[in-house]
């Protein structure tokens, strides 16, 4: 990716800016602690579409103020990282811009405190994570995989919208605190279940679940920063934010206790075996991620005091040391050229702020003592236990994911810097500080916090489980030392079951590759956009014919089917055709309009044609004169000139109608005899009933005292409707200006 | 084409549909025409000229683009729409003016309506005559 061997200094002013942005965004939000940890929440909230009550408001409350910090502090350092990462790459400004855009973004998501303005910034963030992961968007892979992460994500969003709208029907109210302070009262509403199904279907597309995970292992050909960013850290923990916002009112039933279990267990397994299967790190670290949103979904499930200050924490320390470990591979990718663990060895002199920075988040990950990571890991162990279904089976996958992810953080984050075993690899490119700073402070934070686990509890930890449960009381000690429990023996056998798992990883990564044989959904996928394709081009070639009669075939088809099906189900009124007025003038009108009529279809030249449609014309223009309506007859004779022109130009490039053969066509006189019958039919309805004529008295009363006009045709065209003849207006001009480039387009095509 | 009698005729036919196009467009209001109906009065007066001596011919005694005067056009409709904001009333309000109106007089009515009506007209003869055009010169 890195065109250029990365500098400190990166791309100036360019990089700095945005960096300086998050960090002042970081540390006002850092001023809320004191309110946020007092159990408060500050809001805003402008009016943006009362009408439909939809109100710009934001709220910072606990888990608000978590996913902030958590965006805007990552944010800060993988801009700072990213700046000197792209050194001399020439898009680097559309990349700052997309980057900073989705930081706020995410923001905005994550303080919306309504359903509407949170949807609104869940589509920015899917829009941005799309031209990010696209980045390079010279390489067809890349282009595939944004675009499979956009429709997957988007489709999600749809049916998080859809939820939405129900959610604020039936609620009442679109604000978020509002509903939730309704507390589980939503439950008993009819449309509870279809709410709840697409909330899920939003949240568990976007935080890739079991089946809809496919799409984030490849949204790694995004550049390293923004897979540290998005798709670790913050964007995939989105659909993550949305069920712990909502878990207040929603938790509790059945159907949200085993979906989330079940799909959070599912994929937290499926993805720690698929970790250990890769060989490059940056796929390794993707699947230990999906492991990651599988344990928060499931932890999510569940109601107890102990799960949710277990997703509080774990939601924190995976932030920390995943964000630092892909951040790291960047380091290592930048360094060496090279992300396949089999090719890295002995870098731990060379690199050694790097190094550090991977040992500390690597030991974090897997969960050891005294890192934050180990914490986590005994609070995810003891809310596993208290769930109250199956907490034996729950506990044993929980075993096996962890003991899996122990083994994957020995292969990414030790085995590269410090295994003797490995060849050294030689480095071409020396790291910078700004590059080696965002791992090593996420990772020094990881440690820290673990050490001292105080300085999260009450900031953080507990406001967040008060806005999950409402209960401040039900938060538990972070704690190194919990004493002799269940816990600790199953952290000690995911230690064993971990060491085991990467003295054999070599031949257990082997044997893995027999899941690569499952039903692949990445292939399935490639296989559905090619038959949509397929569709869409027979289905082209079937309407778009090229042939000018064909479309009008379809066009006056549709007309007459329409008006006689109306006329068939709606019946007629009596019709009363009256004959009493017909003066020898109109038989003459009448005589001229059909005798234009049957010349226009029997000639056998153009001109007499063009000429004798003319002639039905200026007929229909007389009908308007004579029943007074002349504006209108004036403009239907200037289009009968200007029409004629038009042709006249046109005609000379079409063929001679003298080589079409003369012959009767039914299917377009069954057309016109239908077109025709059923205007007439409808036209005599219209006349049977009697004219409402309350807008032309009000028009014919106001037209002069409201807008000094007495031609009411033209008072209703500049005034009254003055909106829709704009409208109209704007078409002819667009529509001129299109055909006036499809003209100059043709004489490319020729010259 | 090619024909003396046309191009001597049409001096004087162009002419008079230019101007009657502007009459055509300013009585609109109280009797009948308007805007649409001068526009496509005031285009067919250039398109003559240009059947008869050529669009090159035509485009030189337009001076401006037609894109460009209906684009022109579109813009003062707008303006015209948007001017009622300026008062306090809701888009697309007439605003109008009676200059040197007395007791028993009426005056000169000036109106942001007439503004829209000269938008219309222009959008429309700019968009007629530019599609004339590029099909004489296209195909």
């Amino acid at each position: 990716m890195a065109a250029a061997a990365p500098t400190s200094r990166g791309h100036g002013l360019l990089g700095y800016g945005p960096t300086a942005l998050a960090l002042a965004l970081f540390i006002w939000f850092l001023g809320f602690l004191p309110v946020v940890s007092a159990g408060q929440a500050a809001s805003w909230a402008v009016p943006w579409i009362p009408v439909l009550g939809i109100d710009l408001a934001f709220r910072i409350d606990g888990l608000s103020l978590t996913f902030a910090l958590l965006i805007s502090g990552i944010g800060t350092l993988v801009l700072l990282y990213a700046n000197s990462y792209l050194t001399g790459d020439p898009q680097f400004d559309r990349f700052v811009l997309f980057l900073t855009s989705f930081m706020l973004a995410m923001l905005g998501l994550v303080l919306a405190d309504d359903l509407i303005v949170l949807f609104v910034f869940w589509e920015l963030t899917t829009i941005t994570s799309y031209l990010l992961i696209g980045y390079g968007h010279d390489s067809e892979k890349s282009r595939r995989n944004a675009l499979q992460a956009l429709f997957l994500t988007g489709a999600g969003a749809l049916a998080f919208l859809a939820g939405a709208i129900l959610l604020g029907e039936a609620a009442g109210t679109y604000r978020i605190s509002e509903v939730l302070a309704q507390g589980k009262a939503i439950q008993d509403h009819p449309h509870f279940t279809a709410i709840l199904i697409l909330v899920f279907l939003g949240a568990l597309t976007k935080s890739a679940q079991v089946p809809f995970h496919f799409w984030l292992p490849n949204a790694m050909a995004a550049p390293t920063p923004v897979s540290a960013f998005l798709h670790s850290a913050t964007m995939v923990k989105a659909g993550v934010y949305l069920l712990a916002r909502l878990h207040p009112a929603m938790s509790g039933g059945d159907l949200w206790l085993y979906t989330l279990t079940i799909l959070g267990v599912v994929t937290a397994v499926f993805a720690s075996l698929l970790a250990l299967r890769q060989t490059d790190l940056k796929q390794a670290l993707a699947y230990t991620t999906l492991m990651a949103l599988g344990t928060l979904v499931m932890l999510l499930g569940q109601d107890s005091g102990y799960a949710m200050t277990a997703f509080a924490t774990f939601l924190i320390v995976h932030s920390l040391y995943k964000a630092a470990l892909f951040l790291v591979v960047g380091n290592l990718d930048a360094a060496t050229g090279t992300r396949e663990t089999d090719a890295l060895g002995g870098l731990g002199r060379v690199l050694p702020m790097t190094a550090l920075a991977a040992a500390l988040a690597g030991m974090s990950m897997a969960g050891l003592p005294p890192f934050l990571g180990f914490i986590g890991k005994e609070l995810t162990y003891a809310g596993m236990l208290q769930v109250a279904s199956f907490p034996v089976i729950l506990s044993i996958m929980a075993l096996l994911a962890n003991g899996l992810i122990l083994a994957v953080a020995s292969v990414v984050a030790i085995r590269p810097f410090w295994s003797a075993r490995q060849p050294k690899t030689p480095v071409k490119n020396a790291i910078p500080w700004t590059m080696a700073a965002g791992p090593v402070v996420l990772a020094v934070l990881g440690t820290i916090f673990g050490i001292m686990p105080g300085l999260l509890q009450n900031t953080l930890v507990a406001p967040t489980v008060l806005s999950l449960t409402g209960d401040i009381a039900e938060t538990k000690q972070l704690k190194l030392w919990a004493g002799v429990n269940l816990p600790l023996f199953l952290s000690l056998a995911t230690f064993v079951l971990g060491g085991l798992f990467y003295a054999w990883h070599a031949t257990l990564r082997a044997r893995l590759a027999m899941l690569d044989r499952l039903p692949n959904l990445d292939e399935a996928w490639d296989r559905f956009m090619a038959s949509i394709k397929t569709f869409a081009i027979a289905l082209t070639s079937r309407i778009q014919t090229g042939r000018m009669t064909d479309y009008m075939a379809v066009t006056f088809s549709t007309i007459a089917i329409g008006l006689i099906a109306t006329v068939l189900l709606r019946g007629l009124p009596p019709l009363s055709p009256s004959f009493a007025d017909v003066t020898p003038i109109h038989l003459a009108l009448i005589g001229l309009l059909l005798s234009g009529t049957f010349m226009a279809t029997i000639t056998r030249k153009r001109i007499a044609a063009i000429a004798a449609l003319g002639v039905v014309g200026i007929g229909v223009a007389l009908v308007f004169i004579f029943f007074s309506a002349p504006d209108v007859a004036i403009t239907q004779l200037l289009v009968e000139v200007l029409v004629v022109v038009l042709v006249a130009i046109v005609m000379l490039q079409l063929p001679r109608l003298r080589d079409y053969p003369n012959r009767f066509r039914p299917g377009h006189a069954v057309i016109a005899a239908g077109v025709g019958g059923s205007v007439t039919l409808v036209l005599l309805a219209i006349l049977s009933t009697p004219l409402d004529r309350r807008l032309t008295t009000f028009f014919e009363t106001a037209s002069w005292p409201e807008a000094f006009g007495r031609n009411i045709v033209n008072v209703i065209l500049v005034d009254f409707r003055a909106l829709d003849t704009f409208g109209e207006v704007a078409v002819v001009v667009v529509a001129a200006i299109a055909s006036i480039a499809l003209l100059r387009q043709n004489r490319k095509g020729r010259s | 084409m090619n024909s003396i009698i046309l191009i001597a005729g049409t001096r004087y036919l162009s002419a008079l549909l230019i101007l009657f196009s502007i009459y055509a467009l300013l009585r609109g209001h109280n009797e009948p025409g308007g805007g649409f109906i001068g526009g496509l009065i005031g285009s067919t007066g250039f398109i003559l000229y240009a059947i008869a001596c050529g669009t090159d011919q035509a485009r030189r005694a337009l001076r401006a683009r037609p894109e460009t005067v209906a684009m022109i056009g579109l813009a003062i409709a707008l303006g015209a729409g948007l001017s009622a904001a300026l008062f306090g009333d809701v888009f697309f309000t007439g605003q109008w003016l009676f200059l040197g109106a007395t007791e028993t007089e009426k005056g000169l009515p000036v109106s942001t309506v007439l503004a829209f009506d000269v938008g219309v007209y222009m959008a429309v003869f700019g968009s007629i005559l530019g599609l004339v055009f590029a099909m004489e010169e296209e195909i």
